[in-house]
């Protein structure tokens, strides 16, 4: 079935895109991710024009993400403290990010710079929580129990400590705004909602609980990316509100089944899929930076 | 007002006296003159069909009937890429000052026979003629290639067609061809021209406009994101969340009912 969209002035097949939104759900209700650095490239491979594709995979995510969250907070998974912690950072890098985004925009090149900032995160993040998660598995297949992750003896000794309860955490308020201002950078320039840098930042970093993460994680979501759908539908215009549905729809959906997978996998198998999941969108850019395209030429609006 | 009919008037005389065989003259019928662009909008054909009206029997000479229609006109950015450190990067760019979001043309036959290179140049019909480029910095020594690619991305996604004999001509007098749209059509004035040719020279043009708009719903959302965007990113995020809220709930009555 073949629908018009109003905004990117394209037809697509509606099950297709159904179909995209409830693959990206299941990400997102399973690792706690917004999708958005699978759906964009996603809605690009179906012709959806770039810009349309950004904006309104933020508003998709909107939805998938508190369709989500809803389910975390039935089974008391969210830490609402250190999720407004992480928030209040991220809307500050944000506001940065845009900033710096439209400053590397004057000076051309953007889209380069997005792709090697997706490579590289995605390749360290994903490297890192493979390499983690394996040992873990063997850990646990000797019989011998997980020992506790260490923690960082200079996180415990910075000031303005507050009991997080959910997480079990007696930290500073500090590592987590950082990590609140630097997701939210990222997030802008890459235009995603920053969960797959999220997720581990609050593993590695904060030592948080893996299954209190991916409810924060989505609370948080939620807000930047209402944030990012906000900016883009009053200055550039580009949110499809009919792909939104039609993706969000299935993405809903999705998510619902990617909560009830998440439960019934072991926290080390969930991270090692994600990790193998980060590892194959990053090798898939790299690959285009490297390999010689078949088109050298592209063609771009001009910018006024 | 009436100075500028005038010399419009004449002006017309002037170049229909000058051209040979002034007294063939082209009648168009189209199967549509708007297209309503709607949810299930997928893409559209129109028909075109007509007759060359003469007051004189048939010149001699090898008539020709070619048929354009041009999307609206936008400028462009041609970007090429080039290996630098290993990767490949956007290094040089061509702006393109006017080129058509669509461009078709049909031919009644082969393209040399039917339209000699002179009246190409004068009456843009072929796709290279219709795209208008202008200056390219200095550092760009092939401004061509840029306008090539463009051309040849365009023709590759459909954008760009020429089909060569694919207006029928039956006595030299009556023709029709059909021009495919595709489904990813943007809305605007689409000038349709219709040339008749004799040994490549045109002896007389026909020019009218396809309307594309968006109607119904597509129309009333397209408004509203530009005119009220406030209110349509409020919209978008009001029906974000309450799906995610009616899926969480659907799903929690389900498994406990």
């Amino acid at each position: 079935m073949q629908i018009y969209l109003p905004i990117a002035e394209v037809s697509v097949n509606a099950f297709l895109i159904l179909g995209l939104g409830g693959l990206v759900g299941v990400l997102s209700g399973m690792f706690g991710v917004g999708g958005g650095f699978l759906m964009t490239p996603l809605l690009f491979f179906v012709g959806i024009p770039p810009a349309v594709a950004v904006a309104t995979g933020t508003n998709q995510i909107v939805a998938s993400s508190f369709s989500a969250v809803l389910a975390h907070f039935r089974r008391r998974a969210v830490d609402l403290r250190m999720g407004t912690v992480l928030l209040i950072g991220g809307l500050f890098g944000a506001a940065l990010g845009v900033m710096l985004f439209n400053y590397l925009k004057a000076l051309g090149q953007v889209d380069l710079l997005v792709t090697l900032f997706y490579v590289v995160f995605l390749g360290i993040i994903g490297a890192l929580m493979f390499v983690e998660s394996l040992r873990a598995i063997r850990r646990s297949r000797k019989g011998g129990r997980a020992t506790a992750r260490k923690k960082h003896n200079w996180i415990q000794k910075l000031p303005f400590k507050v009991r997080f309860r959910t997480s079990g955490l007696y930290i500073s308020v500090i590592p987590p705004l950082l990590v609140g201002v630097a997701v939210g950078v990222l997030a802008a320039i890459m235009g995603v909602g920053g969960g797959f840098i999220m997720v581990p930042a609050m593993i590695y970093l904060l030592g948080m609980p893996t299954k209190v993460v991916v409810g924060t994680s989505l609370f948080q979501i939620i807000f930047v990316a209402a944030f990012t759908t906000m900016l883009h539908a009053t200055t550039n215009y580009t949110v499809d509100v009919v792909l939104a549905v039609l993706l969000l729809v299935g993405g809903v959906i999705g998510a619902q089944f990617g909560t009830v997978i998440g439960t019934r996998l072991k926290a080390e198998q969930l991270r090692i899929l994600l990790a193998v999941l980060v590892l194959a969108v990053c090798a898939k850019l790299g690959l285009e930076l490297l390999l010689q395209p078949s088109e050298l030429y592209s063609i771009g609006a001009v910018t006024p | 007002m009436t100075c500028l009919r005038y010399l419009a008037t004449v002006w017309a005389f002037i170049l229909s006296a000058s051209a040979l065989g002034a007294e063939e003259e082209v009648v168009l019928g189209l199967s549509h003159n708007e297209i309503s662009i709607n949810t299930t909008f997928d893409g559209s054909e129109i028909l075109l069909f007509g007759a060359i009206k003469r007051q004189v029997a048939i010149p001699d000479g090898e008539l020709g009937v070619i048929v354009a229609i041009e999307g609206p006109k936008e400028p462009l950015n041609v970007r090429r890429k080039e290996r630098r450190l290993g990767i490949w990067v956007n290094v040089d760019a061509v702006e393109i000052d006017s080129a058509p979001s669509f461009y078709a043309v049909a031919t009644s036959g082969p393209w040399s026979e039917v339209l000699s290179e002179v009246e190409d140049l004068r009456h843009k019909v072929s796709i290279p003629r219709a795209i208008r480029s202008v200056g390219a910095p200095s550092t760009v020594t092939d401004a061509q290639s840029f306008t090539d690619a463009a051309i040849r991305i365009r023709t590759a996604n459909g954008a760009y067609k020429v089909r060569e004999g694919a207006v029928n001509l039956r006595e030299s007098t009556l023709f029709q061809t059909s021009i495919a749209l595709p489904a990813n059509l943007t809305e605007g004035s689409y000038r349709t021209r219709i040339l008749l040719t004799r040994e490549g020279r045109v002896v007389s043009t026909y020019e009218t406009v396809i309307d594309v708009h968006k109607v119904g719903m597509e129309r009333w959302l397209y408004e509203l994101s530009r005119n009220q965007a406030l209110l349509y990113g409020l919209m978008s995020l009001f029906i974000a969340i309450s799906a995610g809220w009616g899926a969480s709930t659907a799903f929690r009555l389900m498994r406990q009912g």
